[in-house]
């Protein structure tokens, strides 16, 4: 049995009572990684020695403070998207290869502040682009369940990290359901909070108007303590909303009586693999036995949201990563005649595929003449997708459905279409343009691989979609069970 | 028929700031005609009365006070450039 079996609060408590130190925790962390990342490959950068200086630095301070931060010496993974003060921080691109960070993203202050140790930096989907992992600059990460198969993505390390035991939560970001979906695929919780809960400030940007940064962890429970620690208003992003953050675990009390639920058809309908709904009808069994009652309902502008999402992602990165130029950080071709040669060249030879794919898409939607007929286009059903989430949750108060159409594919399965690789996207994105709280859970298996169960909420509404994932995951055991590796 | 050319491409490319070969610029007529064709599918409905979301909360303009506050430190911020002479980022000839 690993320390990490145990739920933060646990682990608290035992560093509390000092059976166990800081130390111990981030030497099961770098113990796991040396036994299984050869296998694994979701870190892409280690920060050993900081983390085991500062777990001696935290260890001397058990015996003096009465440890007021509950994430006290706790070990996290971070997503390389997240910058992080003098560590490594990539975005798995080439053209960010090098680059030493010179300040930290708020949520790393917030963690400093609330003491805990940052074991190292995650692999990812380049700049976030893709769902499988594969698209980083640098190594495929593996599903710890089936090794042959993808983690999902973009936040595929995020997943692995935490389902392989190497470290006990960590933090990804989710634009089109880059959290939720590798949390489903490798059976761990991933939470997409609401759009504005979380500071942006420092998180690379892909698409400045879907991305969120959030928790991944065993637990459900300790997905609500990191959330907790790491929302919250920031002056230092004009897109932070200005709301006081709930103590989301007071609404871990197991009572879901009477809660109203939504099943949408959209969800359950064609494309959508038989187990997969099979897993989410037994799951509304368990949910019904507790009280809760569900009815199936529709979000009639689903279908568009697969297009939508695609030209309005595209085009927020076009713009966005329009900063890596070669100029001020970061790779820089070497054999340029003038200053619009070393930008093309830098840029040509520091991109990989799908983010230049994904550049030249949104450069197009914006490009003059075809700004209306797909920018504007897309915005305006943008509006009709978020209708259709207010519309429900009038009536209701969480939408459930799978978080994926499949389990985990196979590594190499989904490379030569993009847009077979895209659909399996298609039940997470809507909640991204809606710009609401979605959780995935685990909720079953098939053939070894792990399901997930999406949860979403109203905006702002994290504690509901809490509280039915918690009764849940306590009327269920998917979540006790581990991948041998 | 295509949605969009080789020749629209190599523009877009250029728009972008990407040198494409070729070959790439083949690649990427046919990957994003099929990528917008599919997108196309946004004309069936009718969004003539509806207004563009660009953002999910009602956030207007965010604004502050103007104050003077120190910057950051030169080396630092040289620290990651490519190439950088006497405190200045140094980059090839702008003009021939």
């Amino acid at each position: 049995m690993s320390l990490f079996d145990h739920k933060v609060s646990d682990l608290h408590e035992l560093l509390h009572k000092k059976e166990i130190t800081v130390s111990d925790l981030v030497d099961t962390s770098f113990n796991r990684i040396d036994e299984v990342d050869g296998k694994v490959q979701a870190f892409l950068t280690l920060n050993e020695e900081q983390a085991r200086a500062k777990a001696k630095i935290l260890d001397e301070k058990i015996g003096q403070a009465n440890l007021e931060s509950l994430l006290f010496g706790m070990p996290i993974g971070i997503k390389d998207n997240i910058v992080t003060k003098n560590l490594r921080t990539t975005c798995a691109s080439k053209i960010l290869e090098n680059f030493d960070p010179i300040y930290d993203a708020t949520v790393m202050g917030k963690l400093h502040q609330a003491d805990t140790v940052t074991i190292g930096k995650l692999n990812m989907d380049e700049f976030a682009m893709g769902s499988s992992t594969e698209n980083s600059g640098f190594k495929d990460t593996r599903n710890p369940w089936n090794l042959d198969t993808v983690p999902g993505g973009s936040s595929g390390g995020s997943a692995a990290s935490v389902a392989a035991g190497e470290v006990l939560f960590s933090l990804g970001s989710d634009t089109g359901g880059s959290i939720r979906q590798p949390a489903s695929f490798c059976g761990v919780v991933g939470m997409k909070p609401t759009y504005g809960l979380v500071s942006r400030f420092g998180l690379v940007a892909f698409a400045s108007s879907l991305d969120q940064i959030g928790p991944v962890t065993r637990t459900v429970e300790d997905n609500a303590y990191l959330l907790k620690a790491i929302a919250g208003h920031d002056e230092m992003d004009s897109t932070s909303a200005n709301v006081t953050v709930p103590d989301y675990v007071s609404a871990l009390t197991g009572d879901i009586k009477g809660m109203r639920i939504a099943v949408p058809k959209e969800y359950i309908g064609e494309g959508v693999d038989e187990a997969v709904k099979q897993s989410v009808f037994d799951s509304l069994k368990v949910l019904e036995k507790l009280g809760a009652t569900w009815e199936e309902v529709s979000l009639p502008h689903s279908k568009y949201a697969l297009a939508t999402y695609y030209l309005l992602s595209s085009s927020e990165a076009s713009a966005n990563l329009s900063r890596f130029d070669g100029v001020r950080y970061g790779y820089r071709a070497s054999d340029a005649q003038n200053l619009l040669d070393m930008y093309k060249k830098t840029r040509a030879e520091g991109f990989g595929e799908e983010v230049k794919r994904r550049i030249m898409l949104g450069t197009f939607a914006l490009s003059s003449g075809y700004y209306d007929a797909y920018y504007k286009k897309a915005q305006k059903v943008r509006t009709l997708i978020k209708k259709d989430f207010e519309d429900i949750f009038e009536n209701y108060d969480v939408i459930i459905g799978p978080t994926t159409p499949t389990p985990a594919f196979k590594i190499g399965e989904n490379l030569a279409d993009p847009m077979t690789m895209y659909v399996n996207d298609i039940l997470t994105i809507p909640v991204n343009l809606a710009g609401v709280p979605g959780i995935s859970v685990p909720c079953g298996f098939t053939n070894g691989l792990p399901l997930g169960l999406q949860i979403i909420g109203k905006h702002f509404d994290e504690s509901s979609v809490y509280k039915v994932a918690h009764a849940f995951e306590q009327a269920t055991d998917f979540h006790k069970q581990k991948p041998q590796l | 028929m295509s949605r969009i050319s080789a020749e629209q491409v190599k523009h877009v490319a250029h728009l972008a700031r990407l040198a494409v070969t070729e070959e790439e610029a083949n690649r990427l007529t046919q990957q994003l005609d099929k990528i917008i064709t599919y997108a196309e599918q946004l004309n069936e409905l009718d969004t003539e009365n509806v207004e563009p979301t660009s953002h999910v909360l009602e956030i207007k303009n965010v604004m502050r006070e103007d104050t003077a506050k120190p910057g950051l430190p030169n080396e630092e911020v040289l620290k990651n450039a490519p190439d950088h002479q006497d405190g200045q980022i140094k980059v090839p000839p702008i003009m021939e």
